[in-house]
């Protein structure tokens, strides 16, 4: 596993660890997640893989704390000590933008990040701060497209921008895989990367997608509660995860570390 | 007043001889303090998916006033202000806790209230007649205070924009996203809906209930089809909630028609002009 140095003089972005304890949800009389544990530590990128229903997007809302938990706790541990309440920043899961709206992503994100009413004529200073905020994922030239008119892609760099502005403490991005072909996915990962590295912050994704798995540090294998948690290598060969995937480990051998 | 009277009497209009007609002079400053409002709200109504909303709305102010009527009030409209953002705040609050469609949710309160309605004002035997001008409408009637009221409206809406636009169109595009930025979305979809329950009641009688509605959704509509970003959005539905409303003032003077049916016409003109010249 990869040794979590803090790069810039700053360290951590303030509170970076996240402890889930024995965590679990329930919806109404349906058990969602039992006895779920597991720490993210600062710098780390970590992947939650596991079927549908398996639990991620609740697990997500609970650590968002959009969603009650019925037992255990989710704990942030600051880089000068005692738990806060954090800033994270989220990548929400495939959203469907209404392709008409004539919101455009400069709109958009400006209505996020200022208070200024976006109807009004927009001030210069405004426009070059969601240039600048683009550009951290290098999508500058996306700034007077429709938030319709963006592709897949496109879109998931433009509402990973807006996670990381202002900057998160930890990044949680929910299937941002699904809707961009392999080379995209690969694009958005090293960026992810890039992105912990130069900001040192945690990141915590869902993915259904096993083919770039082996850039993350950590995989979690969720159904209900946690059946695995390791390397990509260790998770991927284990028979927790045949089990629940059986057409998947053809691949698995083949995929390795580059 | 006697100042608009004054910049009035200027216009080359039969109605705009000085010392006369004051009905039609008081109507033309309605119509110019009625239009932005319904074209400011229409961008948020159409944007958050809430146009079958705005006409249940309406359909509870009428059921607001005959309650109000039945208590015996001196103004049922204040009665019909209260039941609407009731109305308003109870369907924000339904909506958040069930997981129907919003459509069905809209379609349950709507009815509820037109049947509560007719209920009320046939109670003993009594004839409904006497609400149809509220379906209809009689911009004509309006009276200087009335206008004045208006134009408070107007400057409060205004307010609502400047400080709460932003966060109730993160609120509308991408619930999940504005929570995870802090924005209390339930707070922000409970203050447009009262905000477009308040403007529809106080404006029914002058409007007309039957047309309201695509005073609510037709700038806001139109608008979509050629705006490219939100500055682009509102300034067309702004002009063309306007420019309807004054030409459809004008073609109901000279025709005799209802002012309301005539500005919702022009609108709808405006839609299929605006449609066919389509950006993309």
């Amino acid at each position: 596993m990869r040794v979590i140095k803090h790069k810039k003089s700053g360290g951590c972005q303030g509170a970076c660890c996240l402890n889930v304890k024995d965590l679990s949800i329930q919806l109404g009389n349906d058990v969602i997640l039992e006895h779920v544990s597991f720490h993210l530590h600062c710098g780390e990128l970590v992947a939650l893989i596991g079927p549908n229903g398996a639990g991620k997007s609740s697990l997500f809302k609970t650590i968002l704390g959009q969603m009650d938990h019925s037992a255990g706790s989710v704990t942030f541990q600051l880089a000068e000590g005692g738990p806060v309440r954090p800033r994270i920043g989220y990548v929400p899961q495939s959203p469907n933008f209404d392709p008409g709206a004539p919101i455009s992503v400069l709109d958009f994100f400006a209505a996020s990040i200022s208070r200024y009413p976006v109807f009004l004529p927009m001030p210069k200073a405004l426009r070059q701060r969601v240039s600048d905020c683009l550009e951290r994922v290098h999508a500058a030239g996306l700034i007077d497209k429709r938030m319709g008119a963006l592709s897949g892609g496109e879109l998931q760099r433009v509402l990973l921008a807006m996670a990381l502005e202002p900057l998160p403490h930890i990044l949680i991005l929910d299937e941002p895989m699904s809707g961009i072909d392999i080379e995209g996915e690969r694009q958005l990962l090293d960026m992810l990367d890039e992105i912990r590295t130069e900001y040192d912050l945690s990141i915590l994704l869902s993915t259904h997608d096993f083919n770039t798995l082996h850039l993350v540090d950590k995989v979690i294998l969720l159904k209900g509660a946690v059946l695995r948690t390791g390397t990509p290598d260790e998770v991927l060969a284990s028979p927790e995860f045949r089990a629940l995937f059986p057409s998947e480990h053809g691949h698995l051998g083949k995929g390795g570390r580059q | 007043m006697s100042f608009w009277y004054a910049v009035v009497d200027l216009l080359p209009f039969e109605w705009a001889e000085p010392g006369s007609m004051f009905f039609m002079k008081n109507a033309l400053l309605a119509v110019l303090v009625i239009s932005p409002l319904f074209g400011l709200l229409s961008t948020m109504v159409v944007e958050s998916r809430m146009s079958f909303f705005s006409d249940a709305l309406g359909h509870s102010a009428f059921t607001g006033i005959a309650i109000g009527t039945l208590c015996g009030l001196a103004s049922p409209m204040w009665c019909a202000v209260v039941f609407a953002v009731v109305f308003a705040l109870l369907y924000t609050l339904v909506q958040r806790k069930t997981k129907m469609a919003s459509d069905t949710v809209i379609g349950v309160f709507s009815s509820t209230a037109v049947a509560l309605g007719i209920f009320i004002s046939t109670l003993g035997g009594r004839s409904f007649t006497k609400f149809n001008t509220l379906l209809i409408g009689d911009i004509l009637s309006v009276t200087p205070d009335k206008i004045g009221l208006l134009a408070l409206i107007l400057a409060l809406v205004l307010v609502l924009w400047a400080t709460s636009w932003n966060r109730m169109m993160l609120s509308a595009t991408h619930p999940a996203l504005a929570d995870s930025r802090g924005i209390q979305i339930f707070w922000q979809q409970a203050l447009f809906t009262s905000a477009v329950a308040v403007v529809v009641t106080v404006s029914m009688t002058w409007v007309g209930l039957l047309v309201i509605n695509s005073l609510l959704v037709l700038p806001g509509a139109a608008a979509r089809n050629v705006a490219r970003n939100v500055r682009q959005y509102h300034l067309w539905a702004l002009v063309l909630a306007v420019g309807s409303g004054i030409a459809g003032l004008m073609t109901s003077y000279y025709l005799g028609s209802s002012t309301g049916a005539s500005i919702t016409l022009y609108l709808a003109v405006c839609f299929g002009a605006t449609f066919v010249l389509k950006r993309d």
